[in-house]
């Protein structure tokens, strides 16, 4: 009795220290050399897997990141400055500064400016009806309003506003990741410089129709008359296609266009509310 | 007789031809057309004619914008009196010329005799060339320029014509009136194809349920002189008129992936295109008309047509003409049920490709709520082409694209049959439709890099 169970724990041990050995040795053999700044950098990554960066997740990014002989192609831009400096600390680097930049929504064509003429009963995603057709309002261009962005946010910045059936953007969770850019058939999102405080001026629209035939389908809509361009000071807007356009790089915030504008197409947001004067807020 | 059939999938939707018996009546002229520079497959045509312009009937107003174009010709005589986008029927802009109506003059050296003209007396090169001035293009739905197709690529030769009379979508009569009311024409139009092919044999494929259209057109083939022609009768099934599917039940012959059926050795074309080309070559006269059903199930029968149209004509003038919209009508379709699309826009015009206005009612165009698949294969029984719907659905979901294109996303011939046949209401066509969009995308970029 006391032999089996000595010879049990015998062979059972022996096994054990065999298979051990053969474990190491095959380690050893086959082992990976990696980089252990990958691991380092992919600790401090934000661990969304969000593919903004353009990579395929933080792991893909941390890997892609080490092996290149700077950071100007790889940024993160949902870690930001402060990710993207301990990245640049670890890798030896220096760190890319980059504007912090905010998705956009291009179209004010609430349900009230931008009547609705037929009636959509296919499936509720905005690449379907964009395939399909123009949409059920008489702007082709506008948003579709199945929420494909919405879907596509993984950080629940974005949320259909009932009342005017367009998405909205929650700044502070907005990483400017782009999957919403990417996900909108009708190309409205744009990636834009977050601005001074969170102040922006933007064309709150995409609509190239003429003028009479936009005014038609949106009271909201930009209709290129040219006023806002003839206004600015700084030669930030051109209109082209009937479509006035901001260039954020240019634009110094002066919101003259936005008292121009005969349609209020052009937005101004997070500008503090003057006393006197009223401002169009979002 | 045995009936042929293509040999994978499809399905059996109630044909409801409704409006079979009634004859084909003229419309009568609008006051305004608007004529379409994108009503055929490929570039848009270029207008030649300028604002104030008087045109005539059958005069040429567009020129074709490249190889696969076509040219376009004024269905009216009248007035140019703009040029420029206007609103298709989904909506999206494309450029057309409005002709304001003044009277009912044409071109001359239009036949306009009833006359039937047996005898083809140009010649090959002739032929193609009448065709393609006179800008016919395919009737049965895609619109591709004819000429375009009787010019098989060098080292291809046609072995086979066939003549789609099989009109497999339900409710559409425009094809079997005109194979009832013009048969001969129909014929001499195939002969003529038949000639400019190089003498290939022709077979004109008939759905069973058409059996008056079988008679009338076999009677046509032997009382007319031309050899090498004959009525095949098909077995009733959705999608027999597909050109694959076509090709496949008459010669029993698969067209490869990504190829054109002059590949597999065969040409078709429907049996509208063939009427549109023997008024072509042997009455000179261009593509200015169509015709058109306008039927549905909510729609008595005796409120029925089949109208002979001016192609530009405003859809909302040939519904008003019709009787206005009829009550209990919940969509109305362009094109048949099952491929046909909604009209978002009632002033769109038709184009040389319009076949129905289709009043459809609420229940008959129900969207199901979408629930899981179940998988029970149905979809991959009845895709014609063989694909497997339900994985291809499961990739969109992925957004797999290099998936998809293994997957032979870009074989899909967006008949419906899927859709059709999903007992879980998966809006299967919806999602592939868009998909095949996106692989496009990706094959051009790959073939941009080489």
């Amino acid at each position: 009795m006391t032999s089996t169970v000595i010879w049990t724990i015998a062979i059972l041990a022996g096994l054990g220290l065999v298979l051990a050995l053969v474990l190491f040795l095959v380690a050893r053999r086959f082992r990976v050399e990696e980089d252990p700044r990958i691991d380092e950098v992919e600790k401090v990554m934000p661990g969304a897997n969000c593919g903004g960066c353009g990579f395929a997740g933080c792991r893909a990014f941390a890997e892609a990141a080490v092996k290149a002989p700077n950071l100007d192609n790889n940024y993160c831009p949902v870690g930001g400055e402060a990710v993207m400096a301990q990245v640049a600390r670890i890798l030896g680097y220096e760190a890319v500064k980059k504007t912090p930049q905010v998705a956009v929504v291009r179209c004010n064509g609430t349900c009230e400016a931008r009547p609705r003429v037929n009636e959509y009963d296919g499936a509720s995603s905005c690449k379907i009806k964009a395939a399909l057709y123009a949409g059920d309002t008489l702007c082709p261009f506008g948003c579709l309003g199945c929420g494909d962005c919405v879907e596509a946010c993984q950080f629940g910045a974005l949320s259909m506003d009932p009342a005017t059936g367009l998405p909205v953007v929650d700044e502070e969770k907005c990483t400017a990741c782009g999957s919403c850019v990417k996900a909108c058939p009708k190309h409205i999102i744009e990636l834009r410089n977050k601005g001074p405080r969170s102040m922006r001026v933007f064309v709150s629209c995409v609509n190239k129709d003429k003028g009479v035939v936009a005014r038609k389908a949106c009271a909201n809509a930009c209709i290129g008359c040219g006023k806002c361009q003839k206004v600015c000071a700084h030669e930030a807007i051109t209109v082209e296609d009937n479509l006035a356009y901001i260039d954020f790089a240019k634009c110094k915030l002066c919101k003259k266009c936005v008292a121009e504008c005969p349609t209020g197409a052009i937005h101004a947001v997070n500008f503090p509310v003057l006393p006197k004067k009223e401002v169009t807020n979002e | 007789m045995s009936k042929l059939t293509f040999s994978i999938g499809g399905v059996h939707p109630d044909d409801s031809k409704l409006s079979k018996d009634c004859a084909i009546e003229v419309l009568p002229l609008p006051q305004t057309v608007y004529v379409s520079m994108n009503q055929h497959l490929g570039a848009p045509a270029k207008p030649l004619v300028t604002v104030g312009d008087k045109v005539l009937a059958g005069q040429v107003i567009a020129e074709p914008g490249g190889f696969i174009s076509a040219y376009v010709h004024s269905p009216v005589s009248g007035t140019v009196k703009s040029i420029g986008p206007r609103k298709d029927l989904a909506g999206n802009p494309a450029v057309h010329v409005e002709i304001a109506v003044e009277g009912d003059e044409w071109v001359e050296g239009i036949d306009f005799s009833n006359d039937i003209d047996v005898n083809i007396k140009l010649d090959r090169e002739q032929i193609i060339e009448r065709v393609k001035m006179c800008g016919v293009v395919g009737l049965g739905g895609a619109t591709f320029p004819t000429h375009v197709k009787l010019c098989p690529p060098p080292g291809k030769t046609a072995e086979c014509l066939i003549i789609n009379g099989a009109e497999c979508e339900p409710y559409l009569t425009s094809d079997y009136r005109i194979m009832l009311e013009k048969s001969k024409e129909i014929v001499i139009g195939a002969a003529i194809m038949q000639k400019a092919l190089g003498g290939c044999p022709c077979v004109i494929g008939i759905e069973d349920n058409k059996p008056e259209a079988i008679a009338a057109m076999s009677d046509a083939v032997a009382s007319l002189p031309y050899e090498g022609i004959r009525v095949a009768v098909l077995a009733k099934r959705y999608p027999q008129g597909g050109e694959k599917q076509l090709i496949n039940a008459v010669m029993g012959r698969e067209v490869p992936p990504g190829a054109l059926p002059i590949d597999a050795g065969a040409v078709v074309q429907n049996a509208g295109t063939a009427l549109a080309v023997y008024e072509a070559v042997q009455k000179n006269k261009p593509l200015v008309t169509n015709v058109l059903t306008v039927t549905g199930n909510c729609l008595p029968v005796s409120a029925q047509h089949n109208y002979l149209f001016r192609i530009g004509t405003p859809i909302s003038f040939i519904i008003e003409q019709a009787g206005g919209i009829p009550e209990g009508a919940a969509k109305v379709i362009s094109g048949g049920p099952m491929m046909g699309k909604a009209i978002a826009n009632l002033d769109a015009t038709t184009v040389k490709g319009s076949s129905s206005v289709l009043y459809l009612s609420e229940e008959s165009t129900r969207r199901w709520k979408e629930s899981s698949c179940i998988r029970c294969g149905r979809c991959a029984e009845a895709c014609p082409m063989g694909l497997e719907p339900f994985l291809l659905n499961r990739l969109v979901k992925a957004g797999d694209l290099e998936g998809l294109e293994a997957a032979a996303v870009m074989d899909c011939i967006e008949c419906g049959c899927c859709l059709y046949s999903c007992p879980a209401g998966i809006p299967l066509l919806d999602r592939i439709r868009p998909a095949k969009g996106q692989v496009i995308g990706i094959l051009k970029a790959r073939n941009a890099k080489k």
